[in-house]
């Protein structure tokens, strides 16, 4: 940092309003991309999966493997394979929000009371009416919390995707870092930590909405 | 019924009224053929006429819920075959059969997400019946287990208490009117005052509906009460007895059954019978206003006259030693804790009642409070004897077995 210089430059966050807004709107399309192939992938495989105990560690195991490389060396590693692409970066970020997912998808039907399923079938439901009229319905809350986790981890890695030139917050931590110039790193850092709460506030606005039978008391 | 859709089986489609249930030489084998595994069913044979109650009532792991699920297939016999009304359960859909059979389980198994109005159509809405018609009748089965539909229609099951659910749970598994009811320890989950409750109410509405009901419990006194015939079955699934519950008091078909039943049998057998299966005494009685050598004349030898009203209405009793012969009788004269007991009256409760007053004898009167007759100690003790002779001697069935349903609780 720049010795004299105060840590934030109002005038700079005032002339840079625009391009700030700009970068808030690429981090929430990228943020909001990896979460929603994300929960694709991860609802289509965690519904195969769900009642095959194997399969299912065998899935948690390699997207656990995924979760644990670091995000860094993951873009370097494919770099050389899909470029400075979009393409990279939404492969790295998906991966990281399978494991959540899936674990919280699989966790949420799994959750649903034996004898809820018992009688669902035994009233002539068939498997399909069983896993969309009950199941699902019953693991919205903590499907809803594993997507909050998943975002909320999506967000703050986002910032890294600046470094294959993707753009949003984290292009105002780079840009800081490279000039010693506190503003925008503050300034990324912030609105990175302001989204994450913001979305996670929304989700849980959504979860109580879609489940009203959680908040019913006698 | 006006509904017929389509792939619905018209065998099923009886509309309100019970069908036969038959079990044929049923066996089911969990895992590799091990012998004697919880849950196993060996070779069991059992036929429920239509509006019957058929308790399947053992110890744990002796097959009886093995048994009911394979009614509505939620368990497929490994040998055997399983009728409803003659047709092969295997021939039906699976999903078509389970709608038209009602399935209650002890964990109620209420979606907890959907509300009591949600929950009471899920059948109905299963098989498309139109919306108005699916309103209407979650309204009349709400009503008909004793809720008010416009407190608990929109309200979710977390909302009710344990004895409310239950009753729900009820009244989802009749939603559409089946022929068949199966109910897996349906009063398992409650205190035993609910539990009685809903026992009661259950016959009640059973009484109106003439669903063909299979109900498994472990209890021998839930059995007892509500079947109209009981199954006992011991462990490895075999079937021990199949009788209606008096034949199973006073006929234990093996030292199993017995000990099942309980050493305290002949005690049960008085919840099965009412004072009407009693022939009562009589006792010598007074008018008041009467003068008292005209009663004193009629007691004869007796020492205890039973003083009525105008209207024949027991007072209570006049001691004859201690009535004056210059005087009229008033009700002041008469002790009146003698206990009064209808037609309905189980014997269990009126002996339970005649021990707890100090007097030996009680009035029976009809349903206007007028006095029949007494009954004693003594009358209920020839009674049981005189039932259980008539069964041994073969005649059909003791009196004390009439349908649970026609009994007074």
């Amino acid at each position: 940092m720049t010795p004299g210089e105060p840590l934030i430059r109002w005038d700079w966050i005032v002339r840079n309003l625009d391009v700030i807004g700009q970068r808030v709107g690429e981090h929430l399309v990228l943020t909001g991309l990896a979460v929603g192939i994300g929960f694709v992938i991860s609802f289509v495989l965690s519904i195969w999966i769900a009642r095959k105990p194997r399969l299912y560690a065998l899935v948690t195991w390699i997207t656990g493997i995924l979760y644990t490389i670091p995000s860094l060396a993951l873009f370097a590693l494919l770099i050389p394979v899909t470029g400075l692409s979009l393409l990279t970066a939404e492969i790295g970020l998906v991966g990281y929000t399978l494991l959540i997912l899936i674990r919280n998808i699989v966790g949420g039907i799994r959750s649903v009371p034996a004898d809820v399923r018992e009688a669902a079938i035994g009233m002539g439901y068939t498997e399909r009416q069983l896993l969309w009229r009950v199941e699902l319905p019953l693991a919205l809350s903590v499907i809803i919390a594993g997507v909050r986790v998943a975002t909320v981890t999506t967000i703050g890695l986002t910032t890294v995707t600046a470094l294959i030139g993707q753009g949003g917050l984290g292009y105002f931590i780079l840009e800081g870092i490279q000039r010693f110039f506190s503003t925008p790193l503050i300034v990324g850092a912030t609105l990175s930590v302001l989204l994450a709460v913001l979305v996670d506030a929304a989700l849980v606005l959504l979860q109580r909405q879609l489940t009203p039978w959680a908040r019913a008391t006698s | 019924m006006a509904d017929r859709s389509p792939g619905h089986d018209a065998l099923l489609t009886t509309g309100g009224r019970g069908a036969t249930v038959e079990l044929r030489d049923v066996s089911k084998q969990f895992g590799p053929a091990v012998k004697g595994t919880a849950g196993a069913v060996n070779n069991l044979s059992i036929e429920v006429p239509p509006g019957e109650i058929c308790v399947l009532v053992g110890p744990s792991g002796c097959g009886k819920t093995t048994t009911l699920k394979m009614v509505n297939r939620l368990v497929e016999p490994t040998s055997g075959q399983v009728l409803i009304d003659g047709q092969d359960v295997q021939r039906i859909e699976v999903t078509a059969l389970r709608r038209r059979i009602g399935y209650v389980i002890q964990q109620t198994g209420l979606f907890p997400h959907q509300t009591i109005g949600r929950n009471v159509a899920t059948v109905p809405r299963l098989l498309g019946w139109p919306e108005e018609r699916i309103r209407a009748r979650v309204d009349e089965l709400l009503r008909l287990i004793g809720l008010e539909p416009e407190r608990v229609r929109d309200r979710y099951p977390s909302q009710l208490s344990g004895g409310e659910r239950q009753r729900v749970g009820v009244a989802r598994a009749m939603a559409a009117e089946p022929p068949v009811m199966l109910m897996d320890e349906p009063f398992g989950a409650v205190d035993p005052i609910v539990r009685e409750r809903l026992q009661n109410e259950f016959l009640r509405l059973h009484r109106r509906l003439g669903t063909t009901v299979l109900l498994v419990t472990h209890d021998i006194d839930e059995a007892i009460k509500m079947g109209t015939r009981v199954a006992v079955m011991q462990q490895g699934g075999h079937l021990a007895q199949y009788a209606p519950p008096a034949e199973l008091l006073t006929h234990p078909a093996s030292e199993f059954v017995a000990d099942f039943v309980g050493a305290d049998r002949g005690l049960k057998r008085l919840s099965l019978m009412t004072v009407d299966d009693v022939e009562l005494g009589r006792a010598a009685t007074a008018r008041l206003g009467e003068p008292v050598g005209a009663a004193r004349a009629r007691a004869g030898t007796a020492s205890w006259i039973l003083l009525l009203d105008a209207d024949g209405r027991p007072e209570g009793w006049l001691s004859v030693g201690q009535l004056r012969e210059d005087r009229e009788i008033t009700s002041e004269l008469a002790d009146p804790s003698s206990p009064i007991f209808t037609h309905e009256t189980t014997l269990r409760e009126a002996i339970s009642r005649l021990l707890a007053t100090a007097v030996q004898t009680g009035v029976v009167v009809d349903e206007n409070g007028r006095y029949e007759g007494t009954l004693s100690l003594e009358t209920v003790g020839a009674a049981l004897r005189a039932s259980a002779a008539e069964s041994t001697n073969g005649a059909a069935v003791p009196s004390g077995a009439e349908p649970a349903t026609e009994r007074a609780q």
